[in-house]
């Protein structure tokens, strides 16, 4: 057994197939109705929510600077595909890509000059921004001024969600793992050492916040599409705040950690509907309690993998 | 230019506000150099306990001033206790990290426990006036605003150059490890450094009351935000710079609103915040330090 899990191929075998089973599966039970409506929006926020983590956690976990405007991508990425689809009619996948790139460009415009600044100055900074896009989409009487677009045709289904989330762990896994991934990991863990080794940071950072901002949104797409009804006042900086507990949680520097704590915050949200205020403050708890007594999240920076999982059934042997 | 000296006699008593919230942002700051972003939340928690001051026991505005101001300088320090100061030695995104924290937390507990809803602040407490002088409307609401601010604000530039904690105070955020040889307990020197400021964002709050007449557990946020734009405006960690970036702010704020589209006003002001970090990160009184390895 541990042999066979030793080897690369066999590894992506196996991990195509759980992946496979899970959708085959889910999807049955969608199909069948045993997820009702309640558990099917849980879904979608859950695969939203994974999106959201994994990509801020690209910018504040990985590249360590401090975003606290995701909510402002995942609003251009939710406008400007709702626009592509039902404005002009077009099919799903333009909106979404279109949504990716207006958030990605969105995110350069942002990037370039503030990711000069530093740590807390640049959480503010981002902070400002997100804002700014709020107020200035309720401002814009093409979209709906602060009442929003209403009555998108739901187009987001389970595999459109799937997909996304498959598509995004991937990418970002791979960058991370790659020369690029090895660079921006670098300027978290000290920008000038970094810089005297020849990386050139701002560069770096600025990959770093489009690719994230990118994905956001994708997310803010697939939101826009399922939930009939999007306006400016859903992306405020609490938004951003929700994201940034997830990533906080999972393990600021940990895809899977990330996966996890989406998942959790998701349930957690579901769960405390009827309570918002008490969902809040286990929020805030949590944001202390993490910070004060296990800074580095329940993950850290390690990595769930089925080798890990491998490992512990290998140990038990 | 008549209307114009109204929106600026108006912006006055909004920038005082502003300046007085700023000086927390600015004190805490210089001294263990972390955004408190709870500060906005204690200013809420001042104009709550001003309210229930006035509308239960029935004080005197001033009174339910200084009630407010005790009960915030006690929280102050109750969050550096618990929250800040276990995190000392941490990276400042940890830090900041969980002064959002406790700034979801003030406000969330408030909403759990006092509803979510907005209150009529008491007008029984303060009968506000109109007065029409040279062609200028004054009410008595700004000019209470704006006196009692600087009342304040004398005080504290007594405290902080007169007195020896002032100079406590100067000196840690001057260079803390040198300080502490000084004899100077650095603890007890940031503890007194959150009980005023969080005592000046208590004032505000009851001023902010005043101002808008309505309170509700959510009202620190963007009051909360504008001061601390106002305090980098300023130039963050330097007294007067709080002051007169939180004029600015609220002359801006009120500029906006009165000659052009008051939905933009909270835009604006993160426009200023962004480009003064662009263009002089270090505030309009900052001077520029280098970066050491």
């Amino acid at each position: 057994m541990k042999k066979i899990l030793k080897n690369k191929l066999s590894q992506f075998i196996i991990n195509v197939i759980i992946l496979a089973a899970i959708f085959t599966i889910v999807q049955y039970m969608l199909n069948v109705g045993i997820l009702n409506r309640f558990y099917e929006i849980t879904l979608t926020s859950m695969c939203i929510n994974i999106i959201l983590a994994v990509s801020l956690n690209l910018i504040n976990g990985f590249t360590g600077q401090l975003s606290l405007g995701h909510a402002g991508f995942m609003a251009i990425g939710a406008y400007v595909s709702v626009v592509i689809t039902n404005y002009f009619e077009l099919p799903l996948i333009i909106g979404l890509i279109g949504g990716c790139l207006g958030a990605a460009i969105a995110g350069f415009i942002i990037g370039v000059p503030t990711l000069r600044l530093k740590g807390d100055y640049l959480a503010i900074a981002t902070l400002g921004f997100g804002e700014i896009i709020r107020v200035l989409l309720q401002n814009i009487d093409y979209v709906g001024g602060p009442a929003g677009i209403s009555g998108i045709a739901k187009q987001t289904n389970w595999a459109w969600l799937f997909g996304s989330v498959i598509l995004t762990v991937i990418i970002i896994q791979n960058i991370i793992n790659s020369s690029y991934g090895r660079a921006i990991i670098s300027v978290r863990e000290d920008e000038i050492a970094a810089e005297v080794m020849g990386v050139n940071t701002t560069n770096y950072k600025v990959l770093a916040f489009v690719i994230g901002a990118l994905f956001a949104g994708l997310a803010g797409g697939l939101y826009g599409h399922y939930f009939y009804i999007i306006k400016p006042e859903t992306f405020n900086f609490l938004k951003s705040f929700d994201i940034l507990v997830m990533v906080v949680l999972g393990g600021l520097g940990s895809t899977t950690g990330a996966i996890i704590a989406a998942i959790f915050i998701t349930v957690l949200t579901a769960a405390l509907q009827a309570f918002p205020a008490v969902r809040m403050i286990i929020y805030a708890l949590i944001l202390i309690l993490v910070m004060i007594y296990r800074p580095q999240g329940l993950m850290g920076n390690k990595e769930l993998t089925i080798r890990s999982f491998g490992k512990i059934w290998g140990e038990k042997r | 230019m008549l209307e114009f000296m109204q929106q600026l006699i108006n912006g006055l008593s909004l920038g005082a506000i502003y300046a007085l919230i700023a000086l927390g942002y600015t004190m805490v700051y210089g001294i263990i150099k972390l955004i408190n972003f709870a500060h906005g939340e204690i200013m809420m928690v001042g104009a709550y306990v001003g309210f229930f001051s006035i509308s239960v026991f029935g004080s005197h505005i001033i009174v339910a001033m200084l009630f407010a101001m005790i009960a915030c300088a006690i929280l102050g320090v109750i969050i550096e206790k618990i929250a800040y100061r276990p995190l000392r030695g941490a990276t400042r995104i940890a830090a900041l990290i969980t002064a959002i924290g406790v700034s979801l937390f003030l406000q969330y507990t408030t909403v759990f426990f006092l509803s979510p809803q907005q209150r009529i602040f008491p007008q029984t407490a303060f009968q506000t006036k109109d007065y029409l002088i040279a062609g200028l409307s004054i009410s008595n609401k700004d000019v209470f605003i704006f006196v009692s601010a600087l009342i304040l604000m004398a005080i504290l530039q007594f405290i902080i150059r007169k007195t020896r904690t002032g100079k406590a105070m100067r000196a840690v955020s001057l260079d803390r490890d040198a300080a502490v040889l000084m004899g100077i307990s650095v603890d007890r020197t940031i503890s007194i450094t959150f009980a005023i400021g969080s005592s000046l964002a208590a004032a505000a709050g009851i001023m902010v009351g005043i101002y808008y007449s309505t309170i509700n557990p959510l009202m620190g946020i963007l009051p909360g935000l504008k001061a601390f734009v106002a305090a980098v405006l300023g130039g963050i960690g330097i007294v007067p710079g709080a002051m007169v970036g939180g004029f600015l702010i609220g002359i801006l704020e009120t500029l906006v609103s009165g000659y052009g589209n008051s939905l933009y006003r909270d835009a604006v002001v993160f426009g200023v915040l962004i480009l003064i970090l662009l263009v002089k990160p270090t505030g309009i009184f900052g001077k520029n330090t280098g970066e050491k390895v």
